[in-house]
């Protein structure tokens, strides 16, 4: 179904491209793009350049040894353990949320996706003080968490709960439109064939939807390392224990440390290009995937 | 998948090295602090550490958590395990006080009012003091732009309020004349940094301003850390005695078993060797002996202190810097 809609849509363009009548002057197209890229350089490229450069300023010793500084590795560890436990869990959340909703029909849909969406209009800093209403020493379940000696607030778990709190709504949006657009024929078809749900769900929903829930994922995590405003209400800012690399960043550079601060950015930027380098593959690979499909 | 179980396993194997490096300490200690004394827990701790082995045989380890004074208290109530707090304003330990964490008369149970150090509030100019910048009148000046962090969320700048205020009861002048020098004051603070460091960047990073308000640690550091080549220290007159306070949080010592190491840690730093490091971090030290030999760092200046002026800083914070306050009145009637 989805191949379908591609199809009619490339054949469409390509007949659009086709007529010079309805084609934008040269000229027109190039103020555009030269629009684009001035942005692009000012507003993207220089501050990464910037981030790189002072963060080499002082050569390479400093900023290795910023790097290896055993509070750095921790936080680094830190950064990379809080996405590797957020991002799992909002995988199976938003392909069950997505699920939910894309497939049945149920009373109270309409305010599950809106709910879902809640995380995007909340402030990160007001999502970290939930937290610190719930779980901390004040807060609801205070007392029972003192008395059972459950830390969550200033340890991990508050870490996490955030993380996962600010990143609820990726996969799910992600997935949302586009098993609204396949529908539900194929799988129906699977059922009346005999499959079970699980059949369904691994042979006919989960190959559908892996590109989009993968692009989701890799969205999700790079949103999940980069996260300040919530995590750091609720992290209490204990070196070497409960600082993730955006708080380290912050410390260092509040401490004129400005190399140190700017190698543990320029980290964190080689972290997020990564991810757009394997989103940018995940793209490709689905487009060819659907190609191949269209072919076949 | 991006979590393939081989990578599930090296994570583990990570957090597990992770745990057991930090637990290789007979007792872990947590110092909850404010903003700028990174730099001086770094020696401080070392150096308790190493007494500690050597008069106990235990071995210590002690963390830090630095961050805006009163939000760091807010988190201790919150929940933050601290072992002991290390503030710059008392109303921060008051605060955990009515909350039950420390006892109401914590004050009490450490010398000097619980504060082994001190600081004051003095002028950073710049090279050559262009604009003549001696003393608070020159502050007021019209065409001086002064910069100070705001008082409302930073104890650096409540303490530059109340040092204004001060200066004008002390040179005579009645609450109007005060509450008019202070009003004009702050006519010549164009932003308002949410803290300390903040109100150091606005100076020395983006340039702005003729005079910098601020602690006499912060001031100093800064002319050694950004090259004395740009900026210069102004002490005037006269001036504020800021007390940084610290407690033993009893809530927590009592559960965690910790009493003992974090009472010491604390009277660690009324000791000779704590009090040399404390004024090698431009922090005026209690004893005598150590501050008559950095003389030539701690300029005597006539002091004077929040209580005598304002009964106490608790006081001072319902009348000024409550909502509605004094110091909302000035800023939001300002033309």
């Amino acid at each position: 179904m989805g191949a379908a809609v591609a199809t009619h849509w490339t054949v469409h363009s390509r007949r659009f491209e086709a007529s010079a009548a309805t084609r934008e002057p040269a000229w027109v197209r190039g103020i555009l793009i030269a629009i684009a890229l001035a942005f692009f350089a000012l507003f993207l490229l220089l501050p990464l350049v910037t981030v790189f450069a002072e963060a080499l300023r002082k050569g390479w010793g400093v900023y290795f040894a910023a790097l290896v500084d055993p509070d750095a590795r921790s936080a680094i560890f830190l950064t990379l353990l809080v996405a590797a436990i957020a991002v799992p869990l909002n995988l199976v959340f938003g392909v069950s949320a997505a699920w939910a909703i894309a497939k049945f029909n149920f009373r109270g849909k309409q305010l599950l996706t809106t709910l879902i969406d809640l995380p995007f209009s909340v402030s990160p800093v007001v999502a970290g003080l939930i937290f610190v209403l719930l779980f901390g020493a004040q807060g609801w379940f205070g007392p029972w968490l003192i008395e059972h000696d459950v830390k969550i607030i200033f340890a991990v778990p508050g870490l996490v709960l955030a993380t996962v709190f600010v990143t609820f709504p990726f996969v799910a949006r992600e997935l949302i439109p586009l098993m609204e657009a396949q529908g539900q024929e194929e799988e129906e078809a699977a059922i009346v064939l005999g499959a079970s749900g699980w059949q369904t769900f691994w042979r006919v929903t989960l190959p559908n939807i892996k590109w989009g829930l993968l692009y989701g994922v890799i969205l999700c995590n790079a949103r999940a390392m980069g996260e300040f405003g919530a995590v750091s209400v609720v992290s209490g800012h204990i070196r070497g224990r409960t600082n993730t690399m955006p708080l380290y960043v912050e410390i260092l550079y509040n401490e004129y440390n400005f190399a140190a601060a700017f190698a543990v950015a320029s980290l964190l930027a080689l972290l997020a290009l990564l991810t757009l380098v394997v989103k940018s593959l995940v793209e490709w690979r689905g487009r060819q995937e659907l190609s191949a499909g269209q072919e076949s | 998948m991006p979590f393939s179980p081989r990578i599930v396993r090296a994570l583990l194997a990570g957090a597990a090295a992770f745990m057991l490096g930090a637990a290789h300490a007979d007792v872990t200690l947590l110092n909850v602090s404010y903003d700028v004394t990174r730099e001086l827990y770094k020696d401080i701790n070392p150096a308790f550490i190493d007494h500690w082995a050597k008069t106990t045989g235990e071995r210590v380890a002690v963390e830090q958590s630095h961050g805006g004074s009163s939000k760091q208290a807010q988190s201790v109530a919150n929940g933050l395990e601290a072992d002991v707090v290390t503030m710059n304003q008392a109303t921060d330990i008051d605060l955990l006080a009515r909350g039950g964490l420390v006892p109401a008369n914590w004050r009490k149970r450490l010398p000097h009012d619980s504060a082994p150090y001190t600081s004051t509030t003095i002028f950073l100019v710049r090279k050559g003091n262009p604009k003549q910048i001696r003393d608070w009148d020159d502050l007021v000046k019209p065409g001086i732009v002064v910069v100070v962090p705001n008082p409302k969320t930073s104890g650096n700048g409540r303490y530059t309020y109340l040092v204004a205020w001060g200066y004008a009861v002390k040179k005579g002048g009645d609450e109007a004349a005060a509450r008019d020098f202070v009003t004009r004051l702050f006519r010549n603070v164009p932003v308002l940094d949410g803290g300390g460091r903040g109100a150091t960047t606005t100076f020395t990073q983006r340039d702005l301003g003729d005079v910098l308000v601020t602690f006499e640690n912060e001031a100093v550091l800064i002319q050694r850390e950004l090259g004395s080549a740009g900026f210069e220290v102004v002490y005037p007159s006269i001036s504020l005695q800021a007390e940084a306070p610290v407690a033993v949080v009893d809530t927590v010592v009592d559960k965690k078993g910790t009493r003992k190491q974090a009472q010491a840690y604390l009277e660690f730093l009324y000791s000779p060797a704590g009090q040399e490091i404390i004024a090698r971090h431009f922090f005026r030290p209690r004893l005598d002996a150590v501050l008559r030999k950095h003389t030539r760092q701690f300029k005597p200046i006539p002091l004077f202190t929040v209580d005598e002026v304002f009964g106490s800083l608790d006081q001072a914070q319902k009348i000024h810097f409550a909502d509605g306050g004094v110091f909302d009145q000035i800023v939001v009637n300002r033309p």
